[in-house]
């Protein structure tokens, strides 16, 4: 059945009746003209005429009013909440052009302190000249980092008179599409490591080792897993590159994307768990970030920066001359929004260290008591570790003598009484859960898809997908704590799961089947363009079965499932 | 420009002051408060109006809401003004309403589909009614249907298309078994910069079809001539951004099919996209044409909504190799993305479809009559004050109007002078040196947007006028000197400091080559 053609037929008879040509043009209220009940809102091509402002913010408010409640998406790392007076610049700077330097020099030289406070965030060493840029989001970010790993790779070839038309990049299978994206639309070989348990589903140093080649133009080291918050070890494959260099002479570097975890480990009293991560290691040439997660900043802004100007190939760089003036470009996009950058000085300095120090330390807290919470049922056990304490791992003997310092001697000027995130493992704060073993052995019939689609129908968004390979038989439910997110906030969410729980136990298999058959997501019109994304999807299902040898209509078809960040 | 950033060393930080001025004040004994208040009188009577704000280091401590807000309300208050700035094609004035609107939809994630299911709707709308809009062939029932996609601007949107351009000429080449390391691109050498950055980007040989003294726009013939078998796709500008004419689409598309060639033609349609369908809607240069593979545009150009929007459209999925497209599962919903960037924010598309259907062809085609009124008059004005024309007239292109002073061997000052001479009285008019082999060209250009009327345009008439007037009374070095000046302290960008000198002066752009500089879009 298709709804619109349903309605189309209805709208058919109804005008007949009327007589056609009567078009009312009353305009007392926005629900007094023509769109309110006589015509539909045009959807395939733009009206001959126009409509006046009022209406058409009327209805394209009630037509939002369909969009899922930002604070209610446990499964998005994207901010949602910016204070009053943060919304108020925004507003009043939404015009401006981030491109357009001439115009806006104050807004520019916002984005120039922006970067210059990220990069000592980071521990930028002395005398190097760090160099940074404002991007879109994270993906822009990732893109220009590989870009300049690419060309940075390929002039040293050049100079060598090697041969440069296979290169290759090493990530985790937990990575993001985005690095995935770079490799492919800039011809790099994506050499993506499966994961495992021990890895912590994280890049595994192990494998990073016999993947390495001369053709390897870098490491891309994800600072925390969007799959269980896991920070990926830097130093450990710092090491591992280190070795690989005395026995080799190549010199392999890495980029760190800390999307999320940028504006998380720096302020957090758990740090990365004594174990370096930014630009105290030498091999780190390039971090970006995204002001979007826990930058507070609402979506369209990212950052990157490079630990010295020698790292970003001249080759790369656009010149442009305005007036008189010169400005150096290097991104993929030119005129853009500039408010988002405005807001996240706004916080920088609003919030300071301490400011986010509170903020970032609230969502831990309030992770590791979900945490323990899912636990406390019985039901359910948690695949992230952030409410566990800290592991004392070997082969990291460093790692732990300062977490265990920290813990022990608490400096002085911290006179802390409650207990951090310095007492836990570090991590993003993200809960990913599953059922127990004993759960699944004593209720067989209950699926972990059915307790999200569930939470679905109580305005809770709580994505179960299963992990990257190859620990694809495991399905997580995944529930990023963001700053909006408080203590009352979780009180309600683990009834919620809590009782949904309860009530699949209770219920037999026959009802949850047709449950599951009713998948979830409200119906939309179905549009030329899903109709070819189905074709499209179908047919890349196919191919990329047959590449990798895949029964078809698995039920998470692609092997690894992406989230969105 | 986008802002690479030098970050100041240690010793260059000289406490927070760029210019000490230290030594310079006079020690004199004040009674003044010394409670070092957080917030306690108003916001000036804060510690922290008295303290620069931090530029290089995070500060440790928090700092009040209202301060923050103001402190970086009064400094924003040294930009410019938009109005004024007639250098630029981004949109600078929206309805109340849609500012709204957009406000309420700020903290929407635009990729988050699963999540906002009516603002991916919303895009598809929008990208449906575009594609109608560019001819996309929709009737015949056989054919796989268009396809398109939102983007952050025009840049993403070409880029976009490089790619799939590249990757569909690299796919039939392995199919016939022929080498893929050597693909160009067709383009005149007055492209927008992004046309340079995707090529050198996706590793892609630039073959540049040459502007001459009185030709600015591309040369069909020569165009097609420089077609080979590497050839991923030509480039055609309509509306390019220094003359704002339309380079000849149907005239090349038709040269390729005379010659039995399949050569993919993209569209730029930055600025043109939303102008021609509705001032001459008879110019045959979009889908209508059979070698127009795909045409972006610019939402946040004549599409008349905030920066941060553009869109790119194919004529059929088969243009789009899928191996660059990338599925988000999310939550039982499966979408497809092309797009080099990822989280977004989803008020501009939603500015975007106010806008269509708020205004309606009708309305559209009214605002675009208005600029194209302004331009003429604006032209004519400008002829009749002596200047040589440039751009065309009456909807043969955009609404622009490019000119250029007179040949005289007397004249004292030349285009950039006249254009400082502006900037003083507030108005931002770009002067710029033409496309490469045009013999060093200089221009001055003024783009007509939705915001700027009748009135305005007599106020600016008027003051070139007066800036004339001033200049032809200095002599050579006096118009030098006034002009290092106004461009040391009237203009921004001059006083940059934060520019890198390492990447000063590259050499592999069309402007580090030949001096063309890019114009702003």
């Amino acid at each position: 059945v298709d709804p619109e053609e349903i309605i189309h037929h209805l709208k058919d008879i109804r005008l007949q009746e009327k007589g056609s040509g009567s078009q009312r043009q009353n305009h007392l209220t926005p629900y007094n003209s023509s769109y309110a009940s006589q015509e539909d809102i045009p959807k395939y091509k733009i009206p001959e005429n126009g409509t006046p402002g009022d209406t058409v913010y009327a209805m394209l408010r009630d037509e939002l009013d369909l969009d899922g409640r930002p604070n209610l998406n446990m499964a998005s790392f994207v901010n949602t909440y910016i204070e009053k007076d943060a919304q108020k610049l925004f507003v009043e700077n939404l015009g401006k052009n981030l491109s357009d330097n001439d115009e806006y020099p104050a807004m520019i030289s916002f984005s120039d302190r922006c970067v210059s406070i990220l990069a000592h965030l980071w521990g930028v060493q002395k005398g190097e000249k760090a160099i940074g840029t404002a991007t879109v989001g994270s993906s822009e970010a990732v893109h220009l980092g590989g870009l300049a790993m690419k060309r940075r790779w390929q002039e040293k070839r050049r100079a060598e008179g090697k041969d440069a038309y296979k290169p290759n990049i090493i990530m985790g299978a937990n990575a993001q599409v985005a690095l995935e994206k770079f490799a492919r639309y800039f011809d790099v070989e994506a050499r993506i490591l499966p994961v495992s348990a021990k890895s912590n589903y994280c890049l595994d140093p192990a494998l990073v080792k016999e993947n390495l080649d001369e053709n390897t133009i870098g490491v891309f080291v994800i600072l925390g897993s969007t799959y269980t918050g896991h920070y990926e070890p830097v130093e450990e494959i710092h090491k591992i590159l280190d070795d690989f260099e005395s026995q080799t002479g190549i010199d392999i570097p890495i980029h760190v994307d800390a999307a999320s975890g940028g504006f998380v480990a720096p302020f957090t009293y758990a740090k990365t768990g004594g174990q370096k991560w930014n630009f105290e290691l030498p091999r780190v040439k390039s971090i970006n970030v995204s002001g979007h997660k826990y930058g507070l900043v609402t979506p369209g802004v990212g950052w990157i920066v490079w630990r010295d100007e020698s790292f970003l190939p001249k080759h790369l760089i656009f010149e442009l001359h305005y007036l008189g003036g010169t400005e150096y470009s290097y991104t993929l996009n030119f005129s853009r929004p500039g408010a988002q950058v405005i807001v996240q000085y706004y916080n920088l300095i609003h919030l300071g260290f301490q400011g986010y120090r509170a903020v970032v330390e609230n969502c831990l807290s309030n992770a590791r008591l979900l945490s323990k919470a899912l636990e406390a049922t019985g039901w359910y056990t948690c695949v992230s570790d952030i409410h566990r304490p800290p592991q004392k791992q070997a082969g990291s003997t460093h790692a732990s003598s300062s977490s265990s310092l920290s813990s022990k001697d608490t400096p002085a000027d911290e006179n802390r009484e409650e207990e951090t995130s310095a007492d836990y493992t570090p991590g993003l704060p993200v809960v990913s859960f599953r059922f127990t073993d004993e759960f699944q052995q004593e209720y067989p019939h209950v699926k972990q898809e059915t307790v999200s689609l569930l939470m679905r129908a109580r305005q809770w968004i709580i994505p179960n997908y299963a992990l990257p390979p190859n620990e694809d038989q495991t399905e997580i439910l995944r529930v990023v704590i963001r700053e909006s997110f408080s203590f009352d906030l979780i009180d309600r969410l683990v009834t919620d799961l809590v009782r949904v729980t309860e009530t699949l136990m209770e219920n037999d298999e026959v009802d949850l089947s047709l449950l599951q058959q009713h998948q979830g997501g409200r119906r939309r019109p179905v549009t030329k363009d899903d109709k070819r994304t189905q074709k499209e999807e179908r047919e890349r299902e196919e191919r990329k079965g047959e590449e990798r040898g895949e029964e078809k209509g698995k039920r998470m078809g692609e092997g690894i499932h992406r989230s969105v960040c | 420009m986008v802002h690479l950033t030098i970050i100041p060393k240690e010793d260059e930080i000289r406490d927070g002051l760029d210019i000490p001025l230290t030594g310079a004040l006079k020690a004199v004994h004040l009674q003044l408060a010394n409670d070092e208040d957080r917030f306690t009188t108003s916001v000036y009577g804060s510690k922290f109006a008295a303290a620069d704000l931090p530029r290089h280091e995070m500060p440790d401590e928090e700092m009040p809401k209202e301060v923050a807000y103001r402190m970086i309300k009064d400094e924003l208050s040294l930009d410019g003004n938009p109005l004024l700035n007639l250098a630029s094609f981004v949109t600078t004035y929206m309805e109340e309403e849609a500012e709204k609107l957009m406000t309420e939809s700020l903290p929407k994630n635009f990729i988050d589909y699963e999540e906002y299911p009516q603002t991916a709707d919303i895009q598809n709308r929008c990208v449906s009614m575009i594609g109608r809009l560019f001819n996309a062939p929709v009737k015949d029932a056989e054919a796989s249907s268009a396809v398109g996609t939102s983007s952050v601007g025009s840049s993403e949107a070409i880029m976009l298309g490089v790619l799939a351009m590249k990757k569909r000429w690299k796919n039939k080449r392995i199919a016939e078994g022929k080498p893929v390391d050597k693909p160009n691109l067709i383009m005149s050498s007055a492209v927008q910069v992004c046309w340079e950055k995707a090529t050198r980007y996706f590793e892609v040989e630039e073959k540049f079809v040459y502007c001459t003294p009185d030709r600015y726009v591309i040369d069909p013939k020569e165009t097609v001539d420089l077609v080979d078998e590497n050839t991923i796709g030509i480039c055609c500008i309509l509306g390019t951004t220094y003359t704002g004419e339309y380079e000849d689409v149907k005239a090349v598309n038709d040269l390729l099919v005379e010659r039995g060639l399949d050569t993919p033609i993209h569209v730029d349609a930055a600025s043109g996209g939303f102008v021609a369908p509705f001032v001459v809607p008879d110019l045959e240069w979009d889908f209508r044409l059979k070698n127009v593979v795909s045409i972006n545009v610019s939402g946040h150009k004549y599409g008349l909504v905030y920066p941060g929007v553009g869109w790119v459209v194919w004529r059929s999925a088969e243009y789009l190799p899928q191996e660059l497209v990338f599925n988000i599962n999310y939550l039982g919903a499966d979408q497809a993305s092309f797009t080099l960037n990822f989280s977004k924010g989803a008020s501009q598309v939603i500015g975007q479809y106010y806008q269509l259907i708020r205004l309606g062809k009708h309305g559209y085609r009214a605002i675009m009559s208005n600029l194209t009124r302004t331009a003429d008059y604006l032209a004519e004005s400008l002829a009749a004050l002596g200047f040589i024309i440039m751009s065309q007239k009456s909807g043969q292109g955009l609404p622009l109007v490019a000119f250029r002073l007179k040949e005289d061997p007397d004249r004292t000052y030349d285009e950039f002078a006249l254009a400082h001479q502006l900037r003083v009285r507030g108005w931002i008019v770009p002067a710029y040196t033409m496309a490469p082999k045009t013999e060093g060209l200089k221009m001055l250009r003024i783009v007509v947007r939705e915001d700027f009327s009748r009135n305005r345009c007599d106020g600016l008439i008027s003051d070139i006028r007066s800036c004339q007037g001033i200049l032809e009374q200095m002599d050579k070095e006096t118009v030098k000197k006034q002009q290092e000046f106004i461009h040391k302290h009237h203009v921004v960008s001059g006083k940059a400091s934060h520019n890198h000198p390492k990447y000063h002066k590259e050499k592999h752009s069309l402007q580090g080559k030949t001096g063309k500089t890019h114009s702003i879009c």
